[in-house]
């Protein structure tokens, strides 16, 4: 597995991609660190930048580099290493390129502008880790609809379709149905919902650094337990985690029967 | 050489009158009641260092008690320590400590009624019911005292410094926490409070009502239950006060409820659920105040009319304003909001287009507050930004016409 | 050791589509043996459950005496040419022969191929620069630089040059002079009868057809390869 890791990685952090990608997240970085003196305001754009970008990107390079190596996967198939090995390894080799490009991309212009002195270190972190995540899991799904679909067209479909349901559409559902049902209690409802959607989710993770004065004008006793203290971020941290683990183990679990 | 005169001159003149006594565990009197008894009329009571356990202690004549070396009055939680019914006292440089407990009684560590020209200073006052309680007593002045508790529930707690039905009083400098309210006025007029630190009570850090003509100002309000409230009031001041981290549903920077006539300015308000909420106050001005990293920062609910919002720094605030009527009669001009995305083409430091600082979002979570988990996501920012194309739900007329484009350069210092 | 390949009652459909209508194959002598059929009859799906990418639902396969289920490692005996070449786009083909003897835990003996197909030029070029026909040199190095006992090739003239089919031709007589089962799919009829020792005739999912060229013809009658195969199809189908 490492030794495909080590050789996919080195294939795409040279590619021209990763460059790009790279240079997205340092030039919008930089000319936001410049344009505006206000950290915390950058720090809210870029939030919105990464949950946005970073599932896409990651949903979209995660169902073209499966589908673009696909022979050469059936070369590794003939090869005698377990197949398991071969796709985590490139699974790996994607996500983890994709996540240096995107963490240099931000670290370097946090760096130059010197925000890890600053009360903004933890966003900047939390900024830094959610992106990261993000990544691992959307290109994990990613993967996974690009196993289940021979039909290229019908993978990116599904894939591009599925980063627009978890980036918009679950929210106005969700939102929906608070509205509709506002006479019950909704607060448990409310935060199982957050946790079923890995975007919110990292959302929530940053709110509760960036509005918790907000969050915590709340009166339920669920919110404040859950936002109040320690509990809410690990949580967060945890589910985040089960959201990178699922969709690899339901990958490998087709993967035993894919023909390919 | 002056001083051993001096020092000379004290003795003799102590030796054959009372207007000066000397307290102490070692000398022939060893109470301070004991002192009081027979102390002349404006009297110096010189307490030493020491623990003296003694409770209501009642001074009906004018004195001046002054503690040397931070002596202890300790009331072992029998009831009032120290009562005053006259005018011209000083209590100055004691710790009182240990205050009783009623349920029915307003025990407090020092109660003055109907003493006119007080003067409470430099005390140390701990685990207190009530810490200086003043009633109907005018022109005094409470300064450099620490009142404290350890207060749990409301009910069996009291404030620190409480006044009621008093006129120009002067509260400056003094530390209030761990009690119910820190300071708390009821009936108090042309009142000075200023350079004062109130935190971590359990209710307010300021509470008054009925209070006009007051001044605020240099104060500091930090994590208290529900931040500070001030009610049925006319003409107040409050000028270059913090207000921070007041956190929980029911907690404000400041609560404002049938205000009028007041003016706000420079003050700063930081990290508190809802900054200032304002409930049927009119003609107020908020100018140069701070508003920063709130969940929001304005609320204005009920009938709240002709106040005015100048240039103030709205930054970074989950919410800017809240609404909860569609009328509106205030005015928002030149102001600073740092979600601002508008542009100054013609470079005069106000931006071109107005700003709407009642977002759609709000309007939701006033509906649905569990709705509050979506904050910042995208499809809220989609919602959002239909409504400020064409508002539906939101009032229309609520707009600042000269938003600044740079932060008003105001910095609050305290001190 | 056991050099055969064995397979006994294989059947493989994809979902309503049966390919594979119980294949009995049992390759127990060394030669070239091309395995022919009309498109759709399986013969692609039969060498990829050979090599483990397609999963047979029945039947079993043994090769050099071991049972390819759940078993990744037989694959270290055989040497297989896919049709397509197709690799990591920014790797040099230095690398790519690297990574694959990385991956095999063993040196393979790379330079003669290197040398007999001209590859010396663009050893340190990106992969992705290299055109079709150059790419499948290079995966002509990668299928001949072990000394496996089987060798399976799909399609391998596809996007080679005359000099190095040439080339290529005299690689898989020698590696059956060495005593090798080779494995040929081709749809080019006088490589067939050029190269084979033994002709696998898939039609719909059986094998219709085992024998030699010569025999194939005697049974079906006609000149060429091509028109008894034409035979044995009309003759299926009447």
């Amino acid at each position: 597995m490492l030794k495909i890791f080590k050789y996919s990685f080195f294939d795409l952090i040279r590619g021209k991609w990763s460059l790009i990608y790279f240079g997205f997240f340092f030039i919008s970085s930089m000319s936001l660190l410049y344009i505006s003196g206000d950290v915390a305001k950058v720090i809210i754009s870029l939030m919105n930048i990464i949950l946005l970008l970073n599932p896409l990107i990651a949903t979209i390079f995660g169902v073209m580099y499966f589908y673009n190596s696909r022979e050469f996967s059936e070369l590794l198939l003939a090869q005698p290493i377990k197949r398991r090995d071969i796709f985590l390894g490139q699974y790996l080799g994607l996500s983890v390129s994709l996540s240096i490009s995107f963490i240099l991309g931000l670290l370097i212009p946090f760096a130059i502008f010197g925000i890890f002195s600053t009360n903004q270190v933890t966003n900047a972190v939390t900024l830094l880790f959610v992106g990261t995540i993000l990544t691992l899991i959307f290109s994990a799904i990613a993967f996974y609809i690009a196993l289940r679909n021979e039909n290229k067209i019908k993978g990116f479909g599904t894939a591009i379709f599925l980063w627009l349901f978890f980036a918009v559409i679950y929210d106005g559902i969700f939102l929906l149905l608070l509205m509709t049902f506002n006479e019950y209690p909704l607060e448990k409802f409310a935060l199982v919902s957050m946790i079923f959607n890995p975007i919110d989710l990292s959302r929530i993770l940053i709110l509760l650094n960036l509005d918790i004065s907000a969050l915590m004008g709340y009166t339920g006793a669920v919110f404040n337990q859950f936002f109040g203290n320690m509990l809410g971020i690990s949580i967060s941290i945890f589910v985040l985690l089960i959201w990178i683990v699922t969709p690899i183990f339901f990958f490998l679990r087709s993967l035993k029967k894919k023909d390919f | 050489m002056k001083y051993f005169f001096l020092f000379l001159f004290l003795i003799i003149f102590s030796a054959f009158s009372f207007s000066q006594l000397e307290v102490c565990n070692t000398c022939s009197i060893k109470s301070i009641k004991q002192a009081i008894k027979i102390a002349d009329t404006g009297a110096t009571i010189l307490v030493k260092k020491g623990i003296y356990i003694e409770d209501s202690i009642i001074i009906k004549k004018p004195l001046t008690l002054k503690g040397i070396g931070k002596p202890v009055i300790d009331g072992k939680k029998k009831g009032y320590v120290i009562e005053v019914n006259s005018e011209n006292v000083t209590i100055d440089g004691f710790v009182i400590k240990n205050v009783g407990v009623s349920y029915t009684k307003d025990y407090a560590a020092v109660h003055l009624y109907k003493s006119n020209n007080f003067k409470l200073l430099n005390n140390r006052l701990e685990t207190v019911f009530f810490g200086f309680l003043i009633e109907k007593s005018d022109g005094g002045i409470v300064k450099n005292n620490i009142v404290s508790s350890n207060a749990q529930h409301e009910y069996n707690s009291g404030n620190g410094i409480h006044l009621w039905h008093c006129d120009s009083v002067e509260i400056n400098g003094n530390e209030c926490f761990g009690l119910r309210d820190g300071i708390y006025f009821e009936f108090v007029t042309n009142t000075l409070i200023h350079k004062n630190t109130s935190h971590n009570n359990l209710r307010y850090g300021l509470h008054f009502m009925f209070s006009n003509n007051n001044e605020y100002h240099h104060n500091h309000f930090q994590k208290n239950g529900a931040g500070v409230a001030v009610m049925f009031s006319k003409f107040l001041k409050m000028h270059h006060n913090i207000f921070e981290n007041n956190w929980g549903n029911a907690a404000y920077g400041l609560l404002l409820k049938e205000i009028y006539d007041a003016e706000l300015r420079n003050n700063e308000f930081r990290n508190n659920t809802t900054a200032i909420k304002a409930e049927g106050s009119t003609r107020v001005n908020y100018s140069n105040n701070n508003f920063v990293e709130n969940g929001w920062a304005v609320k204005i609910t009920g009938a709240c009319y002709e106040n005015k919002f100048t240039l103030n720094n709205f930054v970074n605030n989950s919410f800017n304003l809240s609404y909860n009527s569609k009328i509106n009669d205030n005015s928002f001009n030149s102001n600073y909001w740092s979600d601002y995305s508008g542009y100054d083409l013609d470079r005069n430091g106000v931006g071109d287009i107005p700003f709407r600082p009642v977002k759609l979002f709000n309007y939701v979570v006033n509906q649905t507050p569990e709705s509050i988990v979506l904050m910042r996501s995208l499809f809220i920012d989609i919602i959002n930004f239909s409504e400020k194309v064409s508002p539906v739900f939101t009032p229309d007329e609520v707009k600042d016409n000269t938003p600044l484009m740079k932060k008003n350069p105001f910095q609050l210092k305290l001190n | 050791m056991d050099k055969t390949i064995k397979i006994s009652g294989l059947h493989k459909s994809f979902k309503k589509l049966h390919v594979l209508k119980g294949i009995d194959l049992t390759i127990d002598k060394p030669g070239i043996y091309a395995v022919l059929g009309p498109n759709a009859s399986g013969k692609t799906t039969l060498i990829k459950v050979m090599l483990g990418m397609v999963i047979p639902q029945k039947g079993n396969v043994e090769i050099l005496g071991e049972n390819i289920k759940n078993n990744p490692f037989y694959r270290k005996n055989i040497s297989y040419l896919p049709q397509i070449a197709r690799f990591p786009e920014n790797l040099k083909v230095s690398e790519l022969l690297e990574m694959i003897q990385d991956l095999q835990k063993r040196k393979g003996d790379t330079d003669d191929l290197i040398k007999g197909l001209k590859l010396e030029p663009y050893l340190d070029a990106k992969l992705v620069s290299l055109s079709g026909g150059t790419k499948q040199k290079v995966n002509v190095v990668l299928t001949f630089m072990y000394d496996n006992p089987i060798i399976i090739l799909d399609e391998p003239t596809s996007g080679l040059d005359p000099i190095s089919m040439v080339y290529l031709k005299k690689k898989i007589q020698e590696e059956k002079e060495k005593g090798k089962i080779i494995l040929v799919t081709t749809h080019i009829m006088p490589l067939v009868e050029e190269l084979a020792d033994e002709i696998i005739f898939l039609l719909e999912g059986v094998i219709s057809f085992r024998g030699s060229a010569s025999q194939l013809k005697l049974d079906q009658g006609g000149e060429s390869i091509e028109i008894a195969i034409a035979n044995l199809l009309t003759k299926q189908h009447a």
